[in-house]
């Protein structure tokens, strides 16, 4: 199953050995990587070669590899998740890359996330903002049959198109403010859209808005990187919803 | 010795109801004096955690990724089932507790099932309520697909994300008990020890995997929801991270292992393309609803583009073997079948391993829009990982091994045979048999979360005073220097091999042996080959690093480590079970190319008890008896 045509590449990649170390890039090389390498997978060469050489591997986040549980994040030649469209890191292939290429691997960087090791950050604030008001307060067991609310199917796939946010924080990562809108926008919007969702709307909104503040993320000046960097194609409209839902509140 | 599974009696439609009722309870206001432990945060662990915090109890979750959001359930497409008969086609509680019984090839317990079936429907409102964007039609109502081999429309889905968004709904009821201080969260900890003291489970030991401290926790109760052990063939559609070592470490405690060989197979995986690949993308089932599985019929055919081999040139194997179920045939059923045409030399793609599965009659007959409508984010995923593009040409698919219907031996109460450890969703074995239906893991997994768990386990703290044991008891003390000796061992080794290596040997051993058809020899090969390799690990594993900071290569030795003892077990029981059922076929025991049962012999859960270090495990028996769906030969013809 060997492939004839491999490719050799120059890695620059930021190292770092834990959250009080000020980090440095170091340069690698890739060898003998095919066209149907993932990303990770290339990774994943360079570092057995390190561990034969005795050096400590490259670090990075990852678990799923295929696009969902947004675990993996790396910043690839500047773009958050290697700037494929709709495509997590470990979604990218190496057919998007050819021989001799240099490739620049980071971490996030955003102010809410400090960097644990090497490629990884910790995103816990990501999990805050929905501990503020991603759900709606239903006890287990005491709700009504499925079919007794109604919701047309144009409303549920747009509630669906916000609900494939996968948490990776690709968003936050490329805003130049280190914003957290898109990943909160699709949530308040998700819930805003359902009925289900209706009841608890103006408290959420708040309550959500405040902690992507509480927890250091930045405000949105409107760039839209965010949507550009978004594995998941989340529109931002659903900020425009969000900003919407926030008048709303306020004036409620 | 023979298990007793402390099933209800009496008729079968009232055995949960009536079990309910006969529980004992605790009292709300003693709710939050009982501690409980919950070690993964999956569908079956989310919900628990999130019901038990809600009712009141003191929680402790603790996920090995970075957010209790990432646990694997994430990665299922397909959908959840539930008897709701909306479609008004009929289905019943009993026809998918009797599909249930019958898709796991007679190896499950009827109460169990039932049970299942009975709150499926319950899960379905759980998760409208919770806000999961099920998908619906235009008047506003739940929409439904047939799966994977049920002849009723029962399978509820969110596009190709389902367990994305059961997970998500799952843990938005998580973060809000999190929120209400009810469930202490700790991510980024790996389960590394169980710990016993006289006998009844008392809490865990953990690792932080950020800075490498081993922690201790001790809780009234402990629930294991760790998911499944595929991994142990390496490539697998499972996550990297998922592993044995959470059911093992407890079974080395004295919990026992039941089934192990029972490994399901799926059949629709996009081929691996090389040596270097790390894992194997599942494409749904859900497209066996609207492509055609083919081989060319003639070898010389296989290299040929698909879409210039004739018609007639192809062999639409499935419609042709089993013509009532076509290419909705179970999945053990379609995964041998398409290794019987790879082995026979029409397979296509590398090496010869791969089936088509077609959609130019569906586009033809729905229109492209449909199609991409139906299954668009499956078609991206094919033609990012392939290069491919699937609306234009057939895609190429390859069994690859995907869940786990063994795991850890549990009563009705879902109590392991150790007092106070529980074991929900894959991470125990209780109700797929030998082989389970697409769409019920998910519901498995939910059920015991929301609807089983609450219950059972107030019957078990009911009966036991909280707080008896701390942290700082010597059993604690013991398992951390247990640990730690474990850890130091790895990195001492310093040999030439890295922990990759091993695994990738270990799931090469486990494929070829122990993998979609088993023989006697086989498995032998591998009871011999597993302990040698197991051996060579010990002696040349190479681990850089310290134990005191991140260190992913460590967290891989001990999950590979395990996987090499687990396997052996996994192996035995394959071998001890002369019989073919469901995902476990040996080719000794068919009748023309079908799994043949044997009932007088194997009607029954085959349980490990862990006998020590390179010893002999003891198997003990628990009797299965059909009083409601009579045993018959699994017939899809
Ligand atoms: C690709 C794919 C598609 C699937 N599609 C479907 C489908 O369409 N329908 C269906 O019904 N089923 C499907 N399944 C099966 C189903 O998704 C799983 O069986 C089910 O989600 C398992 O849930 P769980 O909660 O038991 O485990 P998981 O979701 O795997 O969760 C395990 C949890 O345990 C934690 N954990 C594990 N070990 C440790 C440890 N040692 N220490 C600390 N934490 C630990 C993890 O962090 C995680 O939180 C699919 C499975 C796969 C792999
Ligand atoms: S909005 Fe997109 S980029 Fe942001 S967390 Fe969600 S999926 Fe990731
Ligand atoms: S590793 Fe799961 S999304 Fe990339």
């Amino acid at each position: 199953m060997s492939d004839h045509k491999t490719m050799t590449l120059t890695l620059i990649v930021w190292r770092q050995k834990n959250a009080n170390d000020p980090g440095k890039f170091e340069t690698y090389t890739a060898k003998n990587i095919t066209e149907h390498h993932s990303f990770l997978e290339m990774l994943d060469c360079v570092n057995e070669d390190l561990i034969h050489s005795g050096k400590d591997p490259i670090v990075f986040d990852h678990d799923c590899r295929e696009g969902i549980c947004g675990m993996c994040s790396q910043v690839i030649n500047g773009a958050p998740h290697g700037g494929q469209d709709r495509t997590t890191v470990c979604q990218l292939h190496m057919r998007k890359f050819k021989d001799g290429d240099t490739i620049y691997i980071e971490p996030w960087r955003a102010r809410a996330f400090p960097i644990i090791r090497d490629l990884i950050v910790d995103r816990s604030a990501l999990d805050k903002i929905i501990q503020a008001g991603g759900y709606t307060s239903c006890h287990t067991g005491g709700v009504a049959d499925g079919n007794a609310i109604l919701i047309p199917k144009p409303v549920a796939d747009e509630a669906m198109d916000a609900a494939e946010c996968v948490g990776c924080g690709a968003c936050v990562a490329g805003c130049p403010n280190g914003a957290a809108m898109l990943f909160t926008g699709a949530k308040v919007s998700q819930l805003a859209l359902l009925p289900q969702g209706k009841a608890e709307a103006a408290e959420r909104v708040m309550n959500m808005s405040n902690a992507m503040t509480e927890c250091g993320f930045g405000n949105c000046t409107n760039h839209y990187e965010c949507q550009a960097a978004c594995p998941k194609g989340i529109n931002v409209k659903f900020i425009a919803r969000m900003n919407r839902e926030f008048l709303k509140a306020q004036f409620a | 010795m023979i298990l007793d599974g402390k099933c209800p009696t009496g008729p079968i439609q009232e055995t949960w109801d009536k079990h309910r009722f006969d529980l004992k309870l605790v009292n709300p206001a003693n709710k939050r004096k009982y501690n409980v432990i919950v070690v993964g945060t999956g569908l079956a662990g989310g919900a628990a955690a999130a019901s038990l915090g809600e009712l009141g109890y003191n929680v402790q979750a603790f996920c090995y990724q970075d957010s209790p959001r990432r646990a694997h359930s994430i990665a299922a497409q397909g959908g959840i089932n539930a008897a709701k008969n909306y479609p008004n086609d009929g289905d019943s509680i009993y026809r998918l507790f009797y599909d249930t019984i019958k898709g796991g090839d007679f190896r499950a317990r009827e109460a169990d099932v039932w049970r299942l079936a009975q709150v499926s429907n319950n899960i379905i409102d759980q998760c409208v309520a919770q806000g999961v964007p099920f998908a619906r039609d235009y008047a506003g109502y739940l929409d439904n697909r047939s799966f994977g081999g049920a002849q009723v429309s029962r399978t509820f889905f969110a596009r190709g994300q389902t367990g994305q968004q059961l997970l998500l709904g799952a843990y938005s009821a998580l973060s809000r008990q999190i929120k209400a201080g009810t469930v202490k969260m700790y991510d980024r900890r790996e389960m590394l020890d169980l710990v016993v003291v006289d006998g009844v489970a008392r809490g865990i030991t953990v690792r932080n995997l950020v800075n490498g401290q081993l922690e201790s926790y001790a809780a009234d109760a402990v629930c294991l929801c760790t998911g499944g052990y595929v991994n142990v063939f390496y490539l697998s559609t499972n996550a990297m991270g998922c592993s044995v070592t959470a059911n093992w470490k407890a079974h080395k405690k004295g919990a026992y292992f039941a089934n192990p060989c029972y490994t399901q197979i799926h059949p629709t995986c996009i081929p691996q393309a090389g040596d270097y690949q790390s894992k194997l993308t599942l494409m749904s089932e859900s497209l066996r609803n609207d492509g055609r599985v083919w081989v060319p019929k003639k070898k010389e055919d296989c290299g040929k583009h698909p879409n210039e081999i004739a018609e007639d040139d192809r062999d639409y194997y499935l419609e042709r073997k089993y013509p009532s179920y076509g290419n909705l045939a179970p999945r053990d059923i379609a995964s041998r079948a398409a290794k019987e045409q790879c082995d026979d030399g029409r397979g296509v793609g590398p090496g010869g391993r791969g089936v088509y599965l077609d959609f130019a009659d569906s586009i033809k007959r729905l229109g492209e829009d449909t199609i991409r409508e139906r299954y668009g984010n499956l078609f991206e995923m094919y033609e990012k990982i392939t290069d491919e593009n699937g609306y234009k040409r057939p895609m190429r698919m390859y069994p690859a091994p995907h869940y786990a219907m063994g795991g850890l031996w549990v009563d009705y109460n879902l109590m392991s045979n150790i007092p106070g450890l529980f074991v929900l969703g894959e991470a125990n074995f209780s109700v797929h048999g030998a082989n389970r239906l697409g769409a019920s893991a998910l519901m498995q997994g939910l059920a015991d979360g929301y609807f089983v768990i609450p219950y059972t386990i107030g019957g078990y703290l009911a009966t036991v005073k909280p707080g008896q044991v701390k942290a700082d008891h010597a059993e604690f003390k013991k398992s951390v220097e247990d640990v730690t000796a474990e850890q130091n061992k790895y990195l001492s080794i310093n040999g030439k091999k890295t922990v990759f290596e091993f695994m990738r040997e270990l799931g090469g051993l486990m494929w070829e042996n122990c993998g979609m058809a088993r023989t006697k020899e086989s498995l032998e090969t591998n009871l011999k080959k597993i302990p040698a390799l197991r051996e060579e690990f010990w002696k040349n594993v190479k681990v850089t690093g310290s134990g005191a900071e991140l260190n992913q290569q460590l967290e891989n030795a001990g999950r590979t480590a395990d996987f090499l003892e687990f396997s052996e077990l996994l192996c035995r029981d394959a071998l001890h079970r002369n019989e073919s059922c469901g995902g476990h076929f040996r080719v000794e025991y068919q009748d023309a190319g079908e799994a043949q049962r044997d009932d007088v012999n194997y009607c029954y859960v085959g349980a490990w008890e862990y006998k020590g270090d390179n010893k002999e495990p003891e198997l003990h028996k628990e009797p299965l008896k059909f009083d409601n769906v009579h045993l018959a030969v699994r017939s899809y013809k």
